[in-house]
């Protein structure tokens, strides 16, 4: 199974190697989409976990141990069909399709449930019509 | 008999709502089912569209008299300066041009987020603009500052002039160099990652028309959701360029000095651009309907992405610095299926116009003509064609001894 999660961390959790022990005891693949560590060291990670149900279902139950909070990562990019003008350039960056251009008309798709928040398009949109929107709470 | 026809005797039948009017996409269909001969007799006009980045775009404003008078020495509007070195209360917003306090590519790459397109674009969309100017203060034009708030409506004129637009043909660009590159051509990924282009290919309007047989001084056409007309050859135009034997430019070629009543557009044809790295700029919708005078005038209209070819150009050197390098064409219809082949690599295509607004474009176009709304003209003065003898000139690099201000030393 695979799925996009946020995860929040105190201190004393950013301290330890999660990453490393999910990759390497639970045998999960992990594509982190992006993180951030405040001065206080608490901090948050967005990141694509897969693997078998069972490695999924231990390593998440790892993480619980350790007291971190995980949440399942909501809408994220939105693309805005009134601001976009269809140019296309934004399908050339996606990784994953989730922005798509259907060739026959050459009209721009966005497929959310493709979308891994790599942030690419919102870099190339000359129209600034690709948003992204993180549901991130204050650290806990 | 072969196929003739004037511009009166179209303008007659569009008048009384009997002409045949195609797009430039459709008529390619019209010609594989009937050929040549018959489409050219059945069809009288063609509309083509394009819709994409032009920075060469501006605006004139007359914005009114203040009282007391001000002579306008620098103005901006929301914050992005006009320039206003014409009479008192003109000014021209440039397209380009970027907000007084932008941070350009300080932090690189720069986002470019508001400049004069935006500006432009929000001016059409009817919203408010703070107007701010200075002067040096005169007796005939006594104040020294202006700093209100208008509307399109508030202005005497506000007319589109854009120097350079519709450009015949364009580069595909790629990068040789080993880092990312941001230009007007979009992200360039380094090792020839990816490769950008910009033409709406057999729906662009100086690709139906290659020779500019119909296309001159004078044109009616759409212009930013409105009516314009062609000024004047654009600049950099360059007709006497390698073409291929259908007549297309394989190059850089033509392009065209657009005017138009700002008044009567629509913010959805003129669109505010930032290129992260770049700049700001403005995407203009330009479509220009071609008249089927004869069957050399259809053959033109008919051409098909596959005869399209425009040439590779490296923007990590070949570009920036100006140095010659021979990479071959991009064949437009390969651009368009979202990979090309680069000396045996499968390469992913980013383009910079947009295909489906060009082919809206082209259907109102259609449309205004088929309601006999929008009648054909015929050019006051050809533009320059492939026969000219037109230099293509650099700056020259000379020391400015002997000269202050650009005037000889007494």
């Amino acid at each position: 199974m695979k799925n996009k999660l946020v995860c929040y961390f105190s201190a004393a959790q950013s301290e330890q190697p999660i990453i490393y022990r999910l990759i390497k005891n639970y045998d999960l693949i992990i594509n982190i989409l992006k993180a951030d560590i405040n001065p206080q060291k608490e901090g948050y990670l967005v990141m694509e976990l897969e693997g078998s149900k069972e490695s999924y279902e231990a390593g998440t139950r790892f993480m619980e141990g350790l007291g971190v909070v995980m949440e399942p990562l909501s809408e994220s990019i939105v693309w805005n069909e009134q601001i976009c003008i269809q140019c296309g350039a934004c399908a050339s960056f996606c990784p994953t399709e989730a922005l798509a251009i259907e060739r026959e008309t050459m009209e721009v798709s966005f497929y959310n449930d493709k979308c891994v928040v790599c942030g690419m398009c919102l870099e190339c949109c000359p129209t600034r019509a690709i948003n992204l929107y993180f549901e991130i709470k204050e650290a806990v | 008999m072969a196929v003739q026809k004037s511009y009166e005797e179209i303008n007659e039948k569009i008048k009384k709502g009997e002409a045949v009017v195609v797009t430039a996409e459709e008529v390619i269909g019209i010609v594989a089912e009937k050929g040549y001969e018959k489409a050219a007799r059945e069809i009288d006009v063609v509309t083509t569209g394009t819709f994409g980045p032009m920075c060469s775009s501006g605006a004139f404003i007359n914005f009114g008299h203040s009282n007391p008078r001000i002579k306008m020495k620098k103005v901006w509007l929301n914050g992005v300066e006009a320039y206003s070195g014409i009479a008192a209360v003109d000014a021209y917003i440039g397209a380009a041009q970027l907000a007084e306090n932008d941070p350009e590519n300080k932090v690189f790459p720069g986002r470019f987020v508001y400049g004069g397109g935006h500006v432009i674009h929000d001016l059409v969309a009817g919203q408010e603009i703070r107007l701010e100017a200075v002067g040096y203060g005169t007796d005939c034009y006594p104040n020294r500052k202006v700093d209100t708030v208008i509307t399109l409506d508030d202005v005497n004129d506000a007319f589109l002039f854009n120097p350079r637009n519709a450009y015949q043909n364009y580069n595909c660009a790629i990068n040789l160099g080993d880092r990312t590159l941001y230009t007007y051509m979009g992200i360039l990924k380094p090792h020839v990652g990816n490769a950008g282009y910009s033409t709406s290919g057999q729906l662009s309007p100086l690709l139906n028309d290659p020779y500019y047989r119909t296309i001159g001084i004078g044109t009616r056409i759409f212009l930013g959701g409105g009516i314009g007309y062609v000024a004047w050859n654009g600049t950099q135009h360059h007709p006497n360029v390698l073409r291929g034997e259908n007549g297309v430019p394989m190059a850089t070629a033509g392009t065209l000095t657009l005017i138009g009543d700002l008044k009567g557009m629509d913010p959805n044809w003129l669109v505010g651009l930032s290129y992260i790295g770049y700049g700001a700029t403005m995407a203009v919708g330009v479509g220009i309907p071609i008249p089927i005078l004869d069957e050399e005038m259809l053959r033109y209209t008919a051409v098909k992405d596959e005869d399209i070819y425009c040439p590779i150009v490296d923007y990590s050197e070949g570009y920036p610095y100006c140095k010659p390098m021979d990479l071959g064409f991009a064949n437009f219809k390969e651009l368009k299926s979202g990979r090309i082949e680069i000396n045996g690599k499968s390469v992913v295509t980013t383009p910079q116009s947009s295909y489906p607004r060009a082919k809206q474009i082209a259907e109102i176009l259609k449309q205004w003509i088929l309601k006999g709304e929008f009648e054909l003209t015929r050019p006051v003065a050809a533009l320059p064609s492939a026969d000219a003898d037109i230099v293509f000139k650099s700056i020259p690099e000379r020391i400015p001894n002997g000269l202050v201000n650009g005037r000889n030393k007494k």
